[in-house]
């Protein structure tokens, strides 16, 4: 290493060119691979797209492609003809989304505000109390005994709202956003006689909403994507929220067929490949739609949470 | 000063400051109900489990679960499994989100940078269903892209759910592609951080990009590279079930090559209800992670205390 800046230093002239030379041939490469990376994570998406669009007796002919093998809705118009069922997960997802989502980023405001605060002795403590679960699990068996046996949860929406109320590593970055609400003004509202329940609707939300954004659309996130749970917990098909109802009906020929028959469409014309695709795409469209706008805030708590998480 | 001890001084401590304890208290009480109650459960793996008489009413069986989950070559198999998907995984994400980083921080068009940032971080806001129909448009043997690749070049159609030895690249590759975007924002972070004096001093040394990458950025990201490894380590023993689960599916003629222990658990959960064999399973899963994370952590903190988790 020292050998090499000695030489560069005896030889500064042709250091302008060579400095160019070789960010050129950073860039060529450089550039390449990320244009080349960003299609491969874009591709998927506009085949599932064109897919949804295709005519389904192209797609059984020629199989799936890039493009859209001619041009079609049929597969929305058999989704939306009859959208009690789409509709009805739909209702589910918004619904255990909307309420997990306020009521664990309540919780988790409170509680990284209490673990952030240097006045509370037992912080450090309670902390580890939350750390210690990403350390250590019951695993997936004992989760699931004691939610159905003990809970008494089995096919209830409270099985999906629980599980992602209070994520640990949500917590520890909202403790880092909780951080830096100035200790003088939550001092100075103690002495004019503010309560603690007070000081922190008042005064530290306020303060606070990037972090609340930001978490929020974390936890959001987790609800509106959540399969797993409903696939361990529920039971009554009007309780799938969207995504489960969507594997269920890309895994099973009996749940297109449910479709088929609510919708008064034959199964013989029934558009059983591009359905699954359009499906796939009414159930991830609002993230898509929304992605632009949230995005920055995703990056945001990702960055917090890997500095001091 | 402190004249309580022990529970004493919490009492004291809860008597003076009961607002802010009231406001944990439900993160409390539900990270209690939810994550330190269900550990007691692991004792199943000693019990041989019986649905009428729960977890604490059925009768000890001892070893039993373990002697039968390894006997039989699975417990082997789903833990040698685990670990190699967790291990390539890790150095192909890790490796491509560090190259995804670098070239975004050095990339000057800003336009072209924010859409490549935004491409590359989509896949990380979809759920791990929409990942299974893209694994089923692509490989489907009727319909996928793969039989119209195979097509179009006058080769019989490949039927990739036969080649068990094409899987675990498969799903390392759907890891990375998931990944890359979230794991390039924690290195985009880290390199954004570093002094840039360090890059004039480098550019007036008469450095070229490939050196000040080399000498600068390389050496600053350590922390956060061995960071992201110790905290990979330490689920090593855990698949991310989600992944293993939509992209390979109920695909029995895969279970050799793909089940790791947390699909297996799950299988025997579900369907053949021998509780004994996954609690043992999930037993010998939680504690060894503990066991490993506490291992390693210790190492890295011999080493260098700053590179520590805790």
């Amino acid at each position: 290493m020292a050998k090499e800046k000695t030489k560069e230093f005896v030889v500064p002239k042709s250091n302008r060119i060579k400095i160019a030379k070789a960010t050129i041939g950073f860039n060529i490469v450089g550039y390449f691979f990320i244009t080349l990376i960003a299609l491969i994570c874009l591709l998927p998406f506009i085949m599932i797209i064109s897919g949804s669009f295709s005519k389904e007796s192209l797609i059984v002919t020629q199989g799936y492609s890039l493009l859209p093998r001619g041009l079609s809705v049929s597969a929305y118009e058999t989704i939306f003809k009859n959208p009690m069922i789409i509709l009805n997960s739909y209702g589910v997802t918004i619904l255990i989304t909307v309420v997990g989502t306020v009521l664990g980023l309540f919780i988790t405001a409170m509680t990284g505000y209490v673990l952030c605060r240097q006045d509370f002795r037992y912080r450090n403590v309670l902390s580890f109390y939350f750390y210690f679960t990403t350390l250590f699990s019951g695993g997936m068996v004992s989760s699931y005994i004691f939610m159905i046996q003990v809970l008494n949860l089995k096919d209830s929406l409270l099985a999906l709202i629980l599980p992602f109320m209070v994520n640990v590593f949500y917590l520890l970055i909202m403790r880092s956003f909780m951080a830096s609400v100035p200790v003088s003004i939550i001092e100075s509202a103690k002495i004019d006689g503010a309560g603690e329940f007070r000081i922190f609707i008042q005064l530290v939300l306020p303060l606070a909403k990037a972090g609340l954004a930001t978490i929020g659309l974390f936890i959001a996130l987790e609800y509106w994507n959540d399969w797993y749970n409903a696939m361990l917990y529920i039971n009554s098909s009007e309780k799938y929220p969207l995504q489960y109802r969507l594997y269920n009906m890309i895994s099973s020929q009996a749940a297109m067929a449910q479709l088929s028959q609510v919708s008064t469409v034959n199964v013989e014309n029934m558009p059983t490949q591009t359905l699954k695709l359009a499906m796939a795409c009414v159930a991830t469209g609002p993230i898509i739609l929304v992605y632009p706008f949230v995005q920055k805030f995703f990056v945001k708590g990702i960055t917090i949470g890997s500095v001091k998480g | 000063m402190n004249k309580h001890s022990g529970f004493g001084a919490v009492v004291h401590d809860f008597k003076k400051n009961w607002p802010l304890w009231l406001m944990a208290l439900p993160a409390i009480v539900l990270v209690f109900v939810l994550a330190y109650m269900p550990m007691s459960g692991l004792i199943l793996a000693f019990k041989n489990y019986r649905y009428d008489l729960g977890i604490f009413g059925s009768p000890w069986c001892g070893m039993d679960n373990f002697e039968f989950l390894f006997m039989g070559g699975t417990g082997w198999q789903i833990t040698k499994n685990t670990i190699l998907y967790n291990v390539l995984n890790l150095f192909t994400s890790q490796f491509l989100s560090i190259f995804v980083a670098i070239v975004i921080t050095e990339m000057t068009g800003v336009v072209y940078k924010k859409i490549v940032q935004s491409v590359i971080f989509l896949p990380y806001f979809i759920s791990w269903v929409i990942v299974g129909t893209f694994v089923y448009n692509i490989f489907n043997t009727d319909y996928g892209i793969i039989k119209g690749i195979c097509e179009m070049m006058g080769v019989p159609t490949v039927n990739v759910y036969r080649i068990e030895g094409a899987w675990p690249w498969i799903i390392c590759f759907f890891n990375s592609w998931k990944w890359c975007g979230y794991n390039s924002v924690i290195y985009i972070a880290a390199i954004t951080g570093i002094d840039s004096a360090c890059y004039e001093a480098a550019d007036i040394d008469g450095a070229n990009i490939w050196q000040k990458i080399g000498h600068i950025t390389f050496p600053s990201i350590r922390p956060t590279l061995i960071t992201m490894i110790l905290l990979q380590v330490g689920r090593i023993l855990r698949g991310d079930f989600q992944m293993f689960y939509q992209i390979i599916g109920n695909n029995s003629n895969l279970y050799n090559a793909t089940d790791v222990i947390d699909t297996y658990v799950f299988r025997s959960l579900t369907t053949s209800g021998n509780l004994g064999f996954s609690s043992a399973a999930t037993f010998y899963q939680s504690v060894l992670c503990f066991v490993i994370i506490m291992l390693v952590n210790g190492i890295v903190r011999k080493i260098d205390a700053d590179y520590a988790l805790f």
